[in-house]
């Protein structure tokens, strides 16, 4: 079989969930510091990314569809993680 | 001279670039627009009012198995990615392929499914359930809505490989493959923020 760039895409995001799973089973964001929260939520921004760009294809879709729905879930996890932080 | 070769060539190479177009049905987007604002609200909803709630919150999100939400993570991105590349084989005029790349990704998310109502399961035998407690109100109302829309694209996915079959080999057309599977990665969307919310955040 011929590996094609989704395939690439496939592999980053279960490198990144492992990444937050390890974050999140450790018990790493128990300890107070706010950079591991930062750092799952950071990585659900970018595998959202690759999802709406990849998966979804809107790298190739008309620009305003492009940026309203990468702005619509920015926004989500940004309020997300100033909860988070006011937490 | 060389200043209009430069501009030919540019054209030309404008001219090979894939249409800017939205894959699948222009409807199923505005759909994909209006469920994902409505899981934003719930999410910042969840994320709001953890705060008033914060020993509450931390305490009960201690029953969650985060392995399990990784599982079901790592289920969802797979099944997606196989959806994907089904719309790739079916656009080439591979139907073998691309039925079976289909069926992996339905099986993906069937095996989300089956590991879902588990975890559910798990739950009702500890006793807990929507009257638990104000997380586990969250935790029922955000996964169960999830659940709903993973069996509508299940469904749907389910459609278009009947559809698939029916269609001549010579002719296939991606147009319902590539609206349900648009349909498919909102799914997958919405779970990249809810396991870490739900299941992660501390």
């Amino acid at each position: 079989m011929k590996l094609q760039w989704l395939d690439f895409i496939w592999m980053a995001l279960l490198a990144a969930t492992g990444v937050t799973w390890w974050l999140g089973a450790s018990g790493a964001l128990e300890s107070g510091r706010f950079i591991f929260t930062v750092v799952v939520f950071a990585l659900a921004w970018l595998k959202g990314l690759g999802v709406l760009l990849e998966f979804m294809e809107l790298r190739h879709a008309p620009a305003a569809w492009r940026w309203a729905l990468v702005a619509g879930f920015s926004v989500i996890v940004a309020g997300v993680l100033l909860a988070a932080w006011l937490g | 001279m060389r200043g209009v070769s430069r501009v030919f060539s540019m054209s030309a190479a404008l001219a090979e670039q894939p249409s800017r177009r939205l894959p699948g049905d222009l409807f199923i987007w505005y759909i994909i627009l209006l469920e994902g604002a409505t899981f934003g609200v719930l999410f910042l909803a969840f994320a709001f009012t953890r705060l008033w709630h914060l020993e509450l919150f931390n305490e009960s999100q201690q029953r969650l198995d985060v392995s399990a939400g990784a599982l079901n993570t790592a289920l969802l991105l797979t099944a997606s990615w196989c959806v994907a590349r089904a719309v790739l084989a079916v656009r080439a005029g591979r139907r073998r392929p691309g039925l079976a790349w289909l069926g992996a990704g339905i099986l993906g998310g069937v095996g989300f499914v089956v590991f879902k109502l588990l975890e559910y399961a798990e739950k009702g035998a500890e006793g807990i359930g929507l009257s638990t407690n104000l997380f586990f109100d969250f935790y029922f109302i955000l996964t169960g809505f999830h659940l709903l829309h993973v069996l509508a694209g299940l469904l749907a996915l389910g459609m278009c490989g009947l559809g698939l079959l029916r269609q001549p080999r010579n002719a296939l057309n991606a147009h319902a493959l590539e609206t349900a599977a648009a349909f498919w990665h909102l799914v997958d969307l919405l779970w990249l923020v809810l396991f870490p919310l739900v299941y992660v955040l501390r």
